[in-house]
């Protein structure tokens, strides 16, 4: 069974389309980098696969079920923009944050051992185990983004969606951060990310999405970089096109 | 300073009152509730919300006022506020379902309606109530009558026991609404029940804070915690402790003195916050 099924999705806010009948598919096992200029959709996209939003036409199928009524906590693990931006002034433990991950397999119960287990290995697998007992806004955007990793791995994630997770983060972490990512990707996590830096994407990413409102491509990396979709998309954005291009 | 045998003897006249007895379980009571749920308010940038409240309870105050005067009933002003406040509360919550946001300026629109309201239908009552109307703007330690601090400790348990129940999934929410709605949380009904019970936690305060000042308990003594705590148990736990140090300090100093209670209670409790602050920026403490 797809990750993800996308059939014909359209969707606009208000009479603005940001989304048009795009179709494609993810596969489990799948590292998806989806690129597209700025305002190109591409949030507008991920929200909608992974339910947030609803498609105006056109269906969104996650793990086999519409999205928008997809309520399987456990299976998906997103990482927003917002998660280390916001939240600034909250008083919590990294170890409270990585716990929340757990909550949809404990419910109203007490906490077993295995849960605990879990977390602790959350923690270990982003190499976060040392700041447990950190006030979460403590700590830099890397390791915030690295805690809330965390969190999607102690949920028993099968898919890890992340919206620009490494703005604001410095040079040297996010090298290190995509590291990570394609480690978990290798061992069977798919990882879906929505990233501004085409380099990133085809150096970590093994398939490519391309949308600047329409689909412009979706196929293996390699030949993602081969392509004209590039210059086909950001054509459709001119003032972004120089930017992006280095 | 009192010597320890006249301190012993001024608390031992002051707790053989009724109407004390009285006011300081109520303000046991809302040193617990109101930093609780404020805990939540707070770190969602909701503190509005509590005043907002706190005013359109004040027309469901004058709603039952209005009520009893006119079918020369007695319709309970408590009742109302509590009834009036609820619907606000789901109101607001429904728009910003609508639009998306939390608009501070429909936020303070509702406030400024609810005010309105209020004055315009005490206008309407003939007669002299203008004496019960400071009451529930300001406040007062002496007029609690045994069955409001009957309400307030019902109110109070029953806000206790649906924070503990949902707990977890508050915390979520509090923390990363995104992600919390895709680990599957229904954040539209847990929106729904936060503004409920912050609805039910202004009106229980509202007698002994008056309506203008009952807000700051939800948000006070969670902004002194928030200087300490490390963890967010930790920092409810701190809140309840800070509202409870203000709760008990302000009533003793109100009838010691004869001030108003409101007011002593939430300048202890700014007093709590600004000794916090001053500690954490000073003194090398560590994080609890």
């Amino acid at each position: 069974m797809s990750v993800l099924e996308l059939a014909d999705v359209t969707y606009s806010y208000g009479d603005r389309p940001a989304v048009e009948n795009v179709s494609m598919t993810v596969e489990p096992g799948d590292f998806l980098g989806l690129v597209g200029p700025n305002g190109s959709g591409k949030t507008t996209l991920l929200k909608l696969m992974l339910g947030l939003l609803r498609p105006d036409s056109g269906s969104v199928t996650l793990f086999g079920r519409p999205a928008h009524e997809f309520a399987d906590g456990t299976r998906v693990g997103y990482v927003s923009q917002a998660a280390t931006r916001k939240a600034g002034g909250m008083p919590v433990t990294v170890r409270e944050v990585v716990t929340m991950g757990r909550y949809p397999h404990v419910g109203l119960r007490r906490f077993r051992e295995r849960d605990t287990e879990r977390i602790t290995e959350a923690l270990d697998i982003v190499g976060v185990a040392d700041l447990a007992d950190r006030r979460f806004s403590t700590l830099s955007g890397g390791q915030k983004q690295r805690v809330v990793i965390a969190r999607a791995l102690a949920a028993d994630a099968e898919l890890l969606a992340l919206d620009e997770p490494t703005v604001g983060v410095d040079a040297e972490s996010r090298e290190a951060f995509y590291d990570l990512l394609r480690r978990l990707n290798r061992e069977g996590l798919t990882v879906l990310l929505v990233e501004h830096d085409i380099g990133v994407v085809t150096a970590f990413a093994t398939r490519v999405a391309c949308i600047n409102r329409r689909l412009f491509f979706h196929g293996d990396s390699i030949d993602f970089s081969e392509s004209d979709a590039l210059r086909e998309a950001y054509g459709a954005n001119q003032q972004l096109l120089d930017h992006h291009h280095h | 300073m009192l010597p320890l045998t006249q301190l012993g003897g001024f608390l031992v006249e002051m707790l053989g009152y009724p109407f004390m007895q009285r006011a300081l379980v109520a303000g046991v009571c809302i040193g617990i509730v109101a930093p609780l749920v404020g805990s939540f308010l707070v770190h969602r940038q909701l503190a509005m919300i509590g005043d907002t409240l706190a005013h359109t309870a004040f027309a469901g105050v004058a709603v039952g006022i209005f009520l009893s005067n006119l079918f020369e009933t007695n319709v309970s002003p408590y009742l109302t506020a509590l009834v009036v406040a609820v619907l606000s509360a789901l109101l607001i919550q429904v728009l910003s379902e609508y639009t998306d946001v939390y608009n501070d300026v429909s936020m303070a629109v509702v406030l400024a309606g609810g005010f309105a309201v209020g004055t315009v239908l005490i206008s309407l009552t003939s007669g002299g109530i203008a004496v019960s109307i400071n009451q529930y703007l300001f406040g007062s330690l002496s007029t609690l009558t045994r069955g409001e601090v009957e309400i307030l400790v019902g109110l109070s348990v029953l806000v206790v026991a649906a924070i503990a129940v949902s707990y977890r999934q508050l915390v979520y929410v509090t923390f990363d609404e995104s992600a919390a709605r895709i680990a599957g949380i229904d954040v539209r009904l847990l929106n729904r029940l936060l503004v409920v019970l912050t609805a039910m936690v202004v009106v229980g305060a509202m007698q002994m804070m008056g309506v203008i000042l009952v807000a700051a308990m939800l948000v006070v003594p969670v902004a002194a915690a928030t200087q300490f705590a490390r963890s967010f148990k930790r920092s409810i736990v701190l809140a309840i402790v800070a509202g409870q140090v203000a709760v008990l300090t302000g009533t003793t100093l109100s009838y010691a003195y004869g001030i108003a209670a409101g007011g002593t209670i939430v300048l202890v409790a700014i007093g709590v916050y600004l000794g916090a602050a001053a500690v954490t920026r000073l003194g090398p403490v560590r994080m609890r």
